[in-house]
């Protein structure tokens, strides 16, 4: 079954919409939509390195990303430089430094293509090991984390207040997003990457009542959109990231019509009315 | 940098001796230093478990930053502060913002920072009267409702050490004097000691057993007025509210230049001020929480 590349290519991709919708909902409640595509542009420097040093792609990648990650953390404790302009240096910086170092490799012709929008055709059965080993350990660790990495979300003094090290758990995010950008690279293509954190998560957001259910739900719209994404790319020879995308969207735009959100609003209304007596019992 | 264990060998030890064995979390003389200058200085400050101490002080004076060092969160960078082992600590902060992307209910915020039983949940949003908001998005209430919801929070998690910053803020007047009277049943149902920040400079919580007046330093402290005797404050405040109130009668031997230098009584103008340079007398207060 597995030798069939394009049920090789629906393993991988889910295996990344799993884990990229609980990160992607950390990404939008955190406002971190441009350090995704920060990662995602020091992506080239890693296959650039990749291939020099004639190692995986994926854990090349990753480490690259965690490098710049770091590099981050350390830039912002200086103060000197906002945060979003550090964000821009670091991206372009790294991804110059990629297109520098891969020209300088005459003998490797590199499929830009592919690396944009994502190969479909280059995911082999070692790519569906590492993308599901790497996505197993990635959530293990999220879900330990989750509990002060949200409370950090929401606070960042109110949970180091109350014993948590909102510190720690930041860089371990981090690292976290350095894996899922090196994993997804391959299925979506380091350009939609971010797209594929953030439109599962907003989507999911219109059905949401709870943090924990919102990460569930981006997971679950995130492989609807890797497997109608992949059938369209399929069907009309588009590129496959692109396309898994334009699924995502179109299940973005559906979550917009109001059938949808009348329905949440009719759920609300009996919660109020049955506590109304607990009001007026109360003084 | 400043070494904080050089400080506590000038420290004279009679403070630490004064200091009760129990108490929950200790100022002595800390200070935080930024950008070259000094946001609070020689603040010394012990809350006792049931007692309730509310800083008070213009914008910008350290009350927040007070707290946070009483919290942990910022580390002094002089004095010392102390905070009892296994401390357990809940927090309410000044602002928090909560915006449409999280989904958000009080259910759930309850446990934000650690296990709440369902029990201690609900028995918590009871006590503040939020039941009925359990349901409730957290970014959908009012600013009554949420300080109440934020205290029930807190409330849950039963605390050794409540820190409220600016718990009345954005609430009405009828509001301000019922969340009053619920942190007063809080801590003499919890036995928690409070820290409260309060941003009327006059007027504090009748229940406070201490406030402690900042501006850069602790200008003065003291025990507040209670008015609830005063027929003209009941008319003033109403009935109930006067029982709630007090009035803080400020002792400053002092005033504060706009440059931020230190105009001391008998005329003479310093830099800062500090506990240690003569100028200050502390009428009632310093001796307060041994006694």
């Amino acid at each position: 079954m597995l030798d069939d590349f394009f049920t090789r290519a629906i393993l991988a991709g889910i295996g990344v919409a799993l884990v990229a919708g609980p990160l992607g909902c950390f990404i939008v409640w955190r406002r971190l939509a441009y350090f995704g595509d920060t990662l995602s542009h020091a992506a080239l420097l890693g296959v650039a390195l990749a291939f020099l040093f004639e190692i995986n792609i994926t854990l090349a990648v990753f480490g690259v990303s965690a490098c710049v990650s770091i590099a981050l953390l350390l830039l912002q404790k200086q103060g000197t430089l906002s945060s979003d302009a550090l964000l821009g240096l670091l991206a372009h910086s790294a991804l110059a430094l990629g297109l520098v170092a891969l020209a300088f490799m005459t003998w490797i012709r590199m499929d830009l293509m592919g690396f944009l929008f994502g190969d479909i055709l280059a995911v082999s059965k070692m790519d569906i090991a590492i993308i599901w080993l790497g996505g197993g350990v990635v959530l293990a660790i999220l879900a330990v984390i989750w509990r002060p990495l949200f409370a950090a979300t929401i606070n960042r003094e109110l949970a180091e207040a109350e014993g948590m090290n909102p510190e720690r758990v930041n860089i371990i995010f981090m690292l976290l997003m350095a894996a899922v950008i090196a994993i997804s690279m391959k299925i979506v293509g380091v350009l939609l990457i971010t797209a594929m954190l953030i439109i599962p998560s907003a989507t999911a957001r219109r059905f949401s009542s709870g943090p924990e259910q919102m990460a569930l739900l981006a997971a679950v719209i995130g492989s609807a959109a890797v497997v109608g994404g992949l059938f369209g790319s399929l069907e009309w020879d588009t590129p496959a990231g692109p396309s898994i995308v334009v699924a995502a969207l179109l299940l973005f735009i559906l979550s917009l019509f109001p059938v949808f959100s009348r329905r949440k609003t009719q759920t609300m209304e009996p919660v109020k009315s049955a506590n109304e007596p607990q009001k007026g019992a109360r003084s | 940098m400043r070494n904080p264990l050089v400080m506590i060998t000038t420290k004279p030890f009679i403070s630490f001796m004064l200091q009760k064995p129990d108490s929950l979390a200790t100022l002595d003389n800390a200070g935080i230093h930024r950008a070259g200058r000094w946001l609070v200085r020689g603040v010394n400050l012990a809350i006792e478990p049931g007692e309730i101490v509310t800083l008070i002080g213009p914008n910008g004076s350290g009350k927040s930053t007070t707290a946070k060092m009483a919290l942990g969160i910022l580390k002094p960078d002089e004095g010392v502060v102390q905070r009892r082992a296994d401390l357990k600590v809940s927090y309410v902060p000044q602002k928090l913002a909560v915006d449409w992307t999280l989904p958000l209910t009080v259910r759930r915020f309850m446990r934000l920072t650690g296990h709440v039983s369902v029990h201690a949940a609900e028995s918590a949003m009871a006590s503040t009267g939020v039941s009925h908001l359990a349901d409730a998005e957290v970014r959908t209430l009012s600013g009554g409702e949420f300080q109440r919801v934020m205290l029930a929070r807190a409330v849950a998690r039963k605390p050794d050490l409540l820190v409220l910053d600016e718990p009345v803020q954005g609430v009405d007047f009828s509001g301000e004097i019922a969340l009053y009277d619920l942190i007063k049943r809080i801590r003499d149902e919890m036995h928690c000691g409070i820290l409260l920040i309060s941003h009327d400079l006059h007027v504090v919580m009748a229940a406070t057993d201490r406030v402690i007046c900042l501006n850069g330093h602790v200008c003065c402290s003291g025990t507040p007025t209670v008015v609830a005797s005063s027929a003209e404050y009941k008319a003033l405040f109403g009935a109930r509210a006067a029982s709630t109130l007090a009035v803080y009668e400020h002792h400053h031997d002092h005033t504060h230049l706009p440059d931020g230098r230190v105009q001391h009584g008998d005329g003479s103008i310093t830099e800062h001020c500090h506990p240690e340079d003569g100028h200050h007398h502390h009428p009632g207060s310093e001796g307060k929480s041994d006694a």
